[in-house]
């Protein structure tokens, strides 16, 4: 138990000597991509065998391992390189080897960790070169990343507090607690020009001031770990590779607003950023560094967690207060905003994960470094979940203001097997659809809003030339019709009609004058919606209508789908020297579509096919196709 | 909104019950606290795993409110379940990277080999199916989850095999 800022920095001082004694440190990355892909094994692998070597291994920093000079042998959280997973790093020299299997440990022990030797079948090798590149920090995919949020993800051992102290934790808010007062705090933030993370952008300090400004007895911080859009997995990462740099800045947001309890609301879906969160806020009460009357100082903060039902509004702040209060998740109309009266009635400040996770350092290094990073009107760094069909995908931090082209070709190292690049998605089903024309717009809050486009929560899919635009669309907006909770009017109906519209063209069912409905109707829906659901429900529609106009001119003039992905818009044909003839999908076509002679190659008669997939599946020797 | 109905379960093999003195203890604990109704539910669906529907009635009662807003509460929140969950619980993701890769194709395989629809358990109480929306494991897409376990790369054709092998201890 701590009680003084002085026993702080003796135990601080002893976890970083303790750290220091330390020969080598294994890093088995514990993500959700890499678990999926076997790396507790890997872990237990580790473990087990330097153990049998007749070395000093422990698991957390404190372990007494019976050695001088021991090994540790952590899990970490996400590195973000899920897809070369499981991925082991190995500290001090940040070497880092991916696709490890159980086989691998022996000869990473043996030759790495015995005898200093590189495997160098497990290092990653430059695409281009095929040269093996050595430590993490080279590699083309995290060459241009800047991680401040993500600083420890990957690093530490989440579910050891005295891993995260010996690496600078919890130095912020002891140093707050005892030199700064609460205005010294939002000017220091609002200096940073930290703007939110969860979507909209807004100024983190500015929001606190209103907050610090409403008188009550009581008032809350609540964490936004929601997280929705549907392939987005930032938050998830922060919480489950570094769950006490949530609980710190918590509290320094408590400090600063004057609350003394924060909400810490978390996707029923992510079971695993649960536990650690729940270990980490009982490892950090018992250390005295969380509940009452901190470090003697006066203040105290508690935290609970809670547990979201599943329903995507609930990310949005009103609906957010509303689950926790335990009414049914739906947004009501602001002002009042929560910063005046929110949970129960008293001010709440609500913040994403992200925005949370950046106050620990922007205290220590001070508003000014933050703003080293990053453009003018958006300093600092960004996280992103880069996925779709780029070679590189993963999670990923940079300075804002990088262009898209750098994240997709550099980081992501350009579209895999050699497909043409053709648009991104980026914010998930409020965001909207860019074209290799944005290629060289930067990532910041204004220059994505200009062109109908948002940050979002930092969802970003790139696609090739085989993706269909309307098919893309009607996605998001099956997603926001699926997830409207029904409050308004132009949200719950809206919604429905224009997914109906979407479907209709994907079928070839529409005709021109829908696409003008369609467009209308998106229109009436942003305007007349209550909650941010609502109006930015259509981004998706309207930015692929405005720059992927010909696409869906395409579905309802000439009935074709030019990426060839809506099987009802495309022509079954057998191809004439690949049939032998065998019969098999004459047999299992239920509309007796197919004829021929047998050990004749057949034909297909598409006035009667259904385009029901069913032979294509069943040839054998790949000779139907579509077009 | 998602649409919840309940089918008769009484059929299902292995599906765990809550008895009357149980449920009653529940709602003991939280009558009178304004955000009871969902805490009852939450409480008692981390027990069972799905809320049967004379318990409905006993928690209106309990509470003192019309049913009416106990199933408004049960069919709002996507992650309460009205039927039953099978031995194994199938998610498939249908999120959008798994999507762009083909996730409904899995989907509607696994439909087809079960016979079930997405929600449904299969009449022997074995596997249940939903569609859910991004694991998190989005760079392994597709993706599905069975208890807890993701498998990545999933194809269409890999299904059968997938099923059987989560028989096997
Ligand atoms: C439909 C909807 C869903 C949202 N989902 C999230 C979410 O998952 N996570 C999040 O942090 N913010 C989400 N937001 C934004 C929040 O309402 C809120 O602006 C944010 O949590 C504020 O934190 P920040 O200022 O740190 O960004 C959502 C908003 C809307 C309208
Ligand atoms: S989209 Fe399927 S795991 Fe993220």
């Amino acid at each position: 138990m701590i009680k003084t800022r002085q026993e702080y920095t003796t135990y601080q001082t002893k976890l970083k000597a303790e750290l220091a004694r330390e020969k080598m440190r294994v890093l088995v990355c514990a993500g959700t991509g890499c678990v999926a892909n076997g790396s507790l094994t890997v872990y237990e692998a580790f473990e087990q065998k330097i153990k049998a070597k007749g070395l000093p291994v422990k698991a957390q920093l404190l372990e007494e391992a019976g050695g001088h000079e021991p090994y540790a042998v952590n899990i970490s959280g996400c590195h973000g390189f899920c897809q070369m997973g499981p991925l082991v790093r190995i500290e001090p020299s940040g070497v880092f080897y991916h696709h490890v299997k159980p086989g691998d440990v022996d000869e990473i022990i043996e030759k790495h960790i015995l005898n200093n030797q590189l495997v160098e079948r497990l290092l990653y090798h430059h695409p281009a070169t095929g040269q093996a590149v050595t430590t993490q920090d080279q590699i083309p995919f995290y060459q241009k990343q800047t991680r401040v949020a993500l600083e420890h993800c990957g690093r530490i051992n989440p579910d050891d507090i005295n891993d995260y102290i010996a690496h600078g934790g919890y130095k912020a808010i002891t140093e707050i607690l005892f030199e700064k007062t609460p205005e010294q705090i939002i000017d220091e933030v609002l200096a940073s020009g930290l703007r939110g993370r969860g979507g909209g952008g807004f100024p983190t300090g500015k929001k606190w001031q209103f907050a610090r400004a409403a008188t009550s007895d009581k008032k809350y911080i609540i964490c936004n770990g929601d997280e929705g859009d549907p392939g987005a997995f930032m938050d998830r990462s922060v919480m489950e590779g570094d769950p006490h740099r949530v609980l710190e800045g918590m509290m320094i947001a408590g400090y600063a607003i004057g609350a003394d309890e924060g909400y810490i609301y978390v996707r029923a879906e992510y079971p695993l950023a649960v536990k650690r969160l729940k270990r980490a806020v009982v490892a950090a009460e018992e250390m005295g560094l969380l509940g009452y009357n901190i470090l003697g100082t006066g203040f105290s903060f508690k935290i609970n967690i809670k547990e979201g039902a599943g329903a995507f509004v609930c990310g949005e702040e009103t609906a957010l207060i509303a689950s926790i209060e335990g009414q049914r998740g739906m947004p009501r109309p602001r002002p009042p905003f929560p910063a005046n009266k929110g949970l129960w009635g008293c001010p709440t400040i609500i913040n994403n994960v992200e925005t949370l996770a950046n106050l620990p350092p922007i205290i220590i290094n001070g508003g000014q470094w933050f703003r080293g990073f990053g453009t003018a009107g958006s300093p600092g760094t960004k996280t992103f979940a880069l996925a779709g069909q780029v070679a590189h995908t993963g999670l990923v931090e940079i300075p804002m203001g990088m262009s898209l082209r750098e994240m997709v070709f550099e980081i992501g190292g350009g579209l895999r097997d050699g497909k043409q690049f053709k648009a991104v998605q980026i914010g998930g089903p409020s965001g909207g659809c860019l074209t290799e024309a944005h290629l060289d717009l930067p990532l910041d809050y204004e220059a994505l809003k200009q062109v109908g486009a948002m940050i979002g929560s930092g969802g970003l899919v790139v696609m090739g030339q085989d993706t269909c635009m309307v098919e893309v669309a009607k996605f998001f907006m099956g997603f926001v019709q699926n997830e409207s909770c029904g409050k308004c009017v132009p949200c719950r109906e809206g919604t429905r009609r224009m997914l109906e519209l979407l479907t209709k063209i994907t079928r070839g069912q529409a005709g021109e004058e829908d696409l003008a409905l369609l467009e209308e109707l998106a229109l009436v829906v942003q305007d007349g919606s209550l909650c941010g659901l609502g109006k930015t429900a259509p981004n998706p529609v309207l930015t692929t209508l405005r720059y992927f106009r010909h696409e869906y001119e395409a579905h309802v003039r000439d009935k074709k789908c030019p990426a060839g992905v809506c099987k009802a818009l495309q022509d079954y044909y057998i191809n004439q020297e690949k049939c032998k003839g065998c019969g098999l999908c004459a047999k299992v076509c239920p509309a007796e579509a197919i004829a021929g002679a047998k050990k004749e190659p057949h034909a297909i008669d598409t006035a009667r096919c259904l385009k029901c997939g069913t032979c294509i599946e069943k040839c054998k020797f790949n000779a139907i196709y579509t077009a | 909104m998602n649409e919840k109905h309940y089918q008769c379960n009484c059929s299902l093999a292995g599906a765990k019950k809550l008895d009357e003195q149980a449920v009653d203890k529940i709602l003991q604990k939280h009558r009178g606290k304004p955000d009871a109704l969902l805490q009852v539910l939450l409480e008692m669906h981390s027990l069972i795993d799905y809320i049967p529907e004379n318990i409905v009635f006993q928690i209106a009662e309990g509470l003192d409110i019309p049913p009416a807003d106990v199933f408004g509460m049960l069919t709002y929140y996507p992650s309460f379940k009205t039927a039953p969950p099978g031995k194994y619980k199938i998610s498939v993701c249908l999120g959008t990277n798994c999507y762009l890769r083909g996730s409904s194709r899995i989907l509607e395989r696994l439909c087809q080999v079960l016979n079930i629809e997405p929600g449904d358990t299969t009449p022997d109480g074995k596997f249940s199916l939903e569609a859910v929306r991004c694991l998190g494991a989005c760079a392994l897409s597709p993706v599905i989850m069975i208890n807890e376990v993701v498998y990545p790369q999933v194809e269409p054709q890999k299904i059968p095999d997938i099923l059987i092998s989560c028989e096997k201890p």
